[in-house]
């Protein structure tokens, strides 16, 4: 009843504000993070308990997830935040877990691949115990909720990762599923002996393609394959490569609505010198040139900037990119973004290096 | 080109103009090889010095809820001094400068931070790192050059006020947070051209109003009350912590930039100012304070004052590292690094104050010899 909740609420909330009262100017959670990262009410993090090895590079990283967590839907991916060398980088990887398991656990998939920061980390670096920045679960590559009869899966390489969490979460015990992945050999398969073992049950038709020997799939083979693919609902992920060609064809077709598709980078930064800025609070855009900082391009557009020393010491000019490229204009460094990555730029000794997107 | 007017001796007329320039370079080069090799190590340093400072902070409270127990209360005052005087240095000073922000954690980032200080931190930034760091030294420009109240060139005029600078030193340096808070105002030139009633000028009061409030109710009503019978002495706990924190936080601040060795600039002296002149400007009018590690944690690395005023923005744990590399160019060039322990350097800022409150007598000391020019700077 309200009427006995309501001041137990009240009384809660006024012991929070007296507690503020004497950590100001920090907040209780401060204090509490230090003991009780995960615990509910805190900003979602999570931490890693276990980074088991898949292939020879790729593994699955098991996470404890904060008690804010709400769940997953098979075939969702959720955004890790990591600190590599110090930075915080964040990205996506899909949940290769059943949802609701009873020890509430998660777990991604992760390949590392060449240079990459983040996967390397994950694979090979990161250690049981860590804490990781999370968000909640997103994406709509998921099944519907009246699972059709007949599906098909392409995949290849990492792209497993997600249509893995669907079938373990029993897809293959209502639908006729035919799986069609692509790895460079049969050990690179991630999941392999899982899968394997889901088709010697006959629970599902497995077509693997290792392409260090057969090269890669063209997506013309699918009519021998499956001959049935056109009508199979369809989901696809993998490199972008795989993609576009899947898309024309299903377009091709005519029946692009069977066909879905997950592309972690939707956006591709090809860094130049200068380019298009928009400042997307005051809703102005300018063509700065490589050598202009943005605070003058931003100012010389009429935008209110925050500004300081110009001269890249004060950091009274910070704003956030939202997505795009910049360089410093010290050192040339580049510095990329993509929406959500919180990348904050001064602004006096930042100029463009793309088209790229200013919060202000 | 820097110039430093009025002196008998230039300490920089040995130095061409190209020795300046490629000098800048040497000191990018310092702070590039920095910011290459900045990592997880760093992180980890000041991730775990907060950790310290937070534990030590909330122990301490803790401890002095009983301080009407003699070893409670100097345990508990002892720790929440040092808790605040970490929070403001090492930890405070040093985010507030954006030294973490590469680290892109929101919760360690110069936009987001609060200090245990009665100045906001967006205030305190504005004048401090606008504004010091970038006139570092020059008259009329740096208000930390006496903060606007005392005398501390002898390029400054007289006037009789000054005859009251030893105490209006010793005021401030016990009350010293409040100095900064006025001095993040410009509270005395507001007053004076009646800035005060500008809308700008009262919403930045109102805010510093919040900040007092909430400083003043945490310290000396909530933690006292909470302490029941032990309220009176836990209200001397804070105000001692606070009064150690104040004359502490003073004592270094003084020695960065008052001690004598330390050159001013005149006003004129910057137009058209290149990057070269600029380093060369942070090298002569800043000193150092020699010491243990421990030393270094407590006055948050700004005895590497010259090395902080050098590359503001590179984490104050690397000062240390740094140093012995600004040193050698400082040989090298033939200019003076100016370092003492802490007590001898506290001394002369305090005697160059007393003596300043004085108007100038005749130098009756002998003419100091100029350096001679530099026969290969970059070799």
């Amino acid at each position: 009843m309200t009427t006995t909740a309501r001041p137990k609420a009240s009384f809660r909330h006024r012991l929070l504000r007296l507690a503020e009262t004497v950590t100001t100017p920090l907040l209780p959670a401060d204090y509490l993070d230090l003991v009780a990262p995960l615990r509910a009410g805190a900003p979602l993090r999570g931490r890693i308990v276990a980074v088991r090895p898949e292939t020879r590079d790729a593994a699955t990283v098991v996470i404890q997830p904060g008690r804010g967590w709400r769940g997953h839907l098979p075939g969702q991916y959720v955004r890790l935040g990591v600190d590599v060398d110090g930075v915080r980088q964040w990205r996506a990887y899909s949940v290769t877990s059943v949802p609701g398991g009873a020890d509430r656990l998660i777990t991604v998939t992760v390949k590392a691949i060449p240079d990459g920061k983040v996967s390397n980390h994950l694979v090979r670096r990161i250690r049981p115990g860590t804490i990781v920045q999370l968000d909640q679960a997103q994406g709509d590559f998921v099944l519907p909720a009246a699972t059709p009869e007949r599906v098909l899966f392409v995949t290849a390489g990492s792209g497993i990762t997600p249509v893995m969490a669907m079938l373990r979460a029993g897809l293959t015990a209502r639908a006729d599923v035919v799986l069609v992945h692509s790895a460079p050999s049969r050990d690179d398969v991630i999941f392999g002996a899982e899968l394997r073992a889901l088709a010697a049950t006959g629970a599902l038709r497995l077509v693997e393609r290792h392409t260090d020997t057969e090269g890669l799939l063209g997506v013309h083979e699918l009519a021998d394959l499956v001959p049935d693919h056109a009508e199979r609902q369809t989901w696809a992920c993998g490199p972008i490569g795989l993609l576009d060609a899947v898309e024309r064809h299903w377009a091709d077709r005519g029946v692009a609505e069977r066909l879905h598709t997950e592309r972690f980078r939707p956006t591709v930064i090809s860094p130049g010198e200068g380019g298009t800025v928009t400042f997307t609070g005051a809703g102005v855009t300018v063509e700065a040139d490589g050598g202009t900082p943005l605070l003058d391009a931003g100012e010389e557009a009429g935008v209110l900037m925050p500004s300081g020393c110009r001269m890249g010491i004060c950091f009274g000019c910070v704003v956030p990119l939202r997505q795009g490229a910049v360089r410093d204009l010290r050192n040339g460094d580049l510095t990329t973004a993509v929406p959500g990555d919180g990348v904050l730029v001064q602004t006096c000794v930042s100029a463009a290096a793309g088209t790229c997107d200013i919060e202000i | 080109m820097t110039a430093i007017q009025k002196k008998a001796v230039n300490p920089i007329a040995h130095l061409s103009a190209e020795d300046i320039e490629i000098l800048g370079k040497e000191l990018d080069a310092i702070r590039d090889r920095v910011i290459a090799d900045r990592g997880e190590r760093d992180a980890r340093y000041i991730r775990r010095l907060i950790k310290t400072q937070r534990t030590l902070e909330m122990s301490s409270r803790a401890v002095l809820l009983f301080s009407l127990f003699p070893p409670a209360w100097i345990v508990g005052t002892a720790g929440l001094t040092v808790a605040k005087i970490l929070d403001n240095m090492e930890i405070g000073h040093n985010v507030l400068h954006g030294q973490w922000d590469w680290m892109r954690d929101p919760k360690i980032h110069s936009t987001t931070w609060e200090w245990d200080h009665v100045s906001p931190a967006a205030q305190w930034k504005q004048s401090h790192n606008e504004l010091h760091h970038r006139y570092t030294n020059v008259l009329g420009k740096d208000n930390d050059l006496g903060y606007g109240i005392m005398r501390v060139d002898e390029d400054q005029p007289w006037s009789p006020g000054h005859l009251g600078q030893p105490f209006y030193n010793l005021l401030n340096a016990c009350f010293f947070e409040y100095g900064i808070a006025a001095y993040d105002l410009e509270l005395g030139q507001n007053l004076r051209d009646g800035g005060h009633k500008k809308p700008e000028f009262r919403a930045r009061a109102r805010a510093v109003g919040r900040k007092i409030r909430r400083q003043v109710l945490k310290d000396y009503v909530v933690h006292p009350l909470l302490s029941g019978p032990s309220f009176l002495s836990t209200l001397a706990a804070t105000f001692t912590a606070n009064l150690i924190r104040n004359l502490w936080s003073h004592s270094v601040i003084m020695c960065g930039h008052f001690p004598s060795g330390v050159e001013t600039f005149e006003k004129t002296s910057i137009e058209g100012e290149t990057r070269g002149e600029w380093y060369l400007r942070q090298m002569l009018g800043s000193a150092n304070i020699s010491g243990s590690r421990l030393l270094h944690i407590m006055t948050g690395n700004l005895s590497y004052q010259i090395e902080h005023h050098l590359f503001p923005d590179l984490p104050s744990n690397r000062y240390q590292e740094i140093a012995p590399q600004v040193r050698a160019l400082f040989d090298r060039y033939g200019l003076k690094y100016t370092t003492g322990p802490l007590p001898k350097q506290v001394a002369s800022a305090w005697w160059k104050v007393i003596r300043l409150s004085l108007p100038n007598r005749k130098s009756k000391a002998p003419k100091p010899v100029a350096p001679a020019p530099l026969v290969s700077a970059g070799a």
